[in-house]
């Protein structure tokens, strides 16, 4: 129940900020679409950190690094401090300068006049609304899936019909979807883009100070830093994978397992030597057959799992974080900025802000192979490590209401940027400019917001089950493919309409293909395993450049108006 | 230095994540910190110091005043 207060306090926190920061809009569409340009540096870094980072961040990199071992933070987070940081710098600012310049408030609108055509925007808004939704969906199934466990017991009179056994009493997924997409709801409606800002500057920060906090309670539960280093499983000389510590919570101490537990054994490496290895400390693929023990019926069955990553796939995950150079809710950040100057913090924090938030992460990820059974689902490792370790109920409401943080921030800018679009793409596009006033033209973008969070949590309900980070990845996928044809289109004067086109198309049918391949969001690679991103992006670049070489280039007021330059 | 010399770096820098030299070595910095994940830590760094000369070095001055100039609101 003080887990439960703790995370109410927080949505009350939130909503109190929503209520304050919607006394600033200035009741303008292009304040409520992009904050009449006005985000300082500050703000626009955290909302544009708080945007790219979703729950994943916390208890996804936390779990992956359980699976793999460090070498997530590699794959996952050292290349987006790289490629991020890039795009900022070489999208995010020229699509600034264009958007300020003819005032563009969504991506559909530079493509349009920059490709010279109105049916593009028709091609590539269901594209971008699709990949958009199941990112929406994930955030809400994740809340759910986050609150249930930590607020097991709390009402056991109440809800008596739990996803899992043991989590009688916690509240159900269907009440925690529907409080956090009223609370986002609530501060989008008012404030629009500006009260987004300011939602994600503050979560932003409760995300990243409620990872810190986990980190150091976690150390000290293991004894210390050093002590922390030995805890992660190890090989032993005759190929078993070993737990050395257990960690007693009658003394609240770190014991030495006499002999070493066994809970699994090395089935295939391509290393020949790894006695006393602590195969999470490195990233040598090592296939290794762990047992789990179903906690319904008590019986032991036996799974296998790859720990480290394979070369190939390390380097093909370089285009996973193109992805935000066409996430449509970001470019909407953007374009809040008040001047160019404003991305300058953003291009040189992003990385450092991404370090802060997953090294703690991932090392409590790795040590935790050495306390936890190998059959815990990954999502619920950092829960599991704060539950043994340290088991404050205040400590546990803060950290779920960290991951709220994490969620929502990102879900306020998806549902803003839907929202508008609907409005700005569809309604006011068909319309002609000048038919609607411009509080009808906010009235109409809240009623699409409405509309857009009644529809998610529906589908969201619906898809319950889902894995929301396989999911996630999935969609990560679609944009990194659609990525040549905004980089074609700033950098490249042969890029036509036609090549535009052929590339979207290329790569929402190659993306289409691998996704039923994957048998609809399942994890997969391609040959030696390559990730199938990096393959819908070559088709994409392949058909942008062949068809716009063989059509007709841009006109020359479209050249001088987005090459001013020469 | 200049914008040829930022792309050099950021591509040198691409190159340096692939890692090969630690993909293998378990040994722990300090006691506790992998090898591996110090290394890509401080490649985080890195690219934050790089952020900082492309903006020292090669920003987009005329774009943003171009940008700033009298905005013509087509939307």
């Amino acid at each position: 129940m003080i887990t439960l207060n703790v995370i109410l306090c927080y949505l009350c926190l939130l909503l109190g900020l929503g209520f304050i920061s919607s006394r600033l809009f200035r009741g303008t569409s292009k304040d409520y679409f992009v904050a009449s340009h006005s985000i300082g540096p500050f703000l626009l870094l955290m909302s544009v950190f708080g945007t790219t980072m979703t729950a994943f961040a916390l208890v996804g990199s936390t779990g992956k690094s359980f699976e793999r071992g460090i070498g997530t933070y590699g794959l996952m987070a050292s290349i987006s401090g790289l490629v991020h940081a890039g795009i900022f710098f070489l999208i995010g600012i020229r699509l600034w300068a264009f958007g300020k310049k003819f005032g563009y408030i969504t991506q559909i609108q530079f493509f349009r006049s920059r490709f010279e055509s109105d049916r593009i925007g028709y091609l590539l808004f269901p594209i971008l609304v699709l990949l958009v939704v199941p990112y929406l969906l994930i955030g809400i199934i994740g809340a759910g899936k986050t609150i249930e466990p930590v607020t097991a017991g709390a009402f056991t009179e109440i809800f008596t019909n739990p996803s899992a056994p043991q989590w009688l009493g916690g509240i159900p997924p269907w009440l925690t979807g529907l409080v956090v997409s009223l609370v986002v709801l609530t501060y989008v409606f008012m404030g629009g883009s500006r009260g987004a800002a300011y939602a994600n500057t503050f979560q932003t920060i409760v995300f990243m100070l409620m990872g810190v906090v986990a980190f150091i309670y976690i150390i000290n539960g293991l004894g210390g830093l050093e002590q922390a280093g030995k805890v992660p499983a190890r090989i032993t000389d005759n190929g078993m994978v070993v737990q050395d510590f257990a960690f007693d919570q009658k003394t609240a101490q770190l014991i030495k397992n006499e002999p070493p537990k066994p809970i699994g054994k090395v089935l295939h490496s391509e290393n020949s030597n790894l006695t006393d290895r602590q195969p999470h400390f490195s990233r040598t693929p090592i296939t290794v057959e762990f047992k789990k023990k179903n906690p319904k019926t008590g019986a032991i069955s036996s799974f296998e799992r790859e720990l480290g990553i394979p070369f190939i796939t390390f380097v093909s995950y370089f285009f996973i974080p193109l992805s935000v150079g066409m996430f449509p809710h970001l470019f909407q950040h953007w374009l809040t900025a008040k001047s160019a100057s404003a991305f300058r913090l953003t291009v040189i924090a992003h990385p450092i802000c991404i370090m802060v938030v997953w090294v703690p992460c991932v090392l409590v990820g790795a040590w935790a192979s050495g306390v936890l059974p190998p059959g815990i689902p990954p999502p619920a490792v950092l829960s599991a490590m704060l539950k043994l370790l340290v088991g404050d109920p205040v400590l546990t409401g803060l950290l779920t209401a960290g991951v709220l943080a994490a969620i929502m921030s990102s879900l306020d800018s998806q549902f803003l940027c839907l929202g508008t679009m609907f409005t700005n793409d569809i309604v006011v596009h068909r319309a002609g400019s000048g038919k609607y006033s411009d509080k009808q033209i906010i009235l109409i973008a809240r009623i699409f917001i409405v509309v857009i969070v009644a529809l998610t949590y529906v589908l969201a309900m619906m898809a319950k089950d889902a894995n929301v980070f396989d999911l996630a990845v999935w969609c990560f996928s679609g944009f990194s493919a659609l990525f040549p044809v905004v980089f074609a289109a700033l950098y490249w004067k042969r890029a036509t309409k036609e090549g535009a086109v052929a590339s979207i198309l290329a790569a929402l049918t190659s993306w289409l293909y691998f996704f039923h391949l994957s048998g609809y969001g399942g994890e997969m690679v391609v040959g030696p395993g390559i990730i199938p991103a990096a393959v819908c992006f070559g088709f994409a670049v392949v058909a942008m450049v062949i068809v716009s070489l063989i059509t007709k280039p841009p006109s020359k007021e479209t050249l001088q108006k987005f090459f001013p330059s020469g | 230095m200049n914008r040829k010399v930022i792309w050099v770096l950021f591509l040198l820098l691409f190159m340096f994540h692939q890692d090969f030299w630690w993909w293998d070595d378990t040994s722990l910095i300090l006691g506790f910190l992998p090898i591996g994940l110090a290394y890509h830590a401080a490649f985080s760094l890195s690219c934050a110091l790089l952020g900082w000369l492309a903006i020292k070095y090669a920003w987009p001055h005329k774009l943003q005043q171009f940008a700033e100039e009298n905005t013509s609101g087509e939307g």
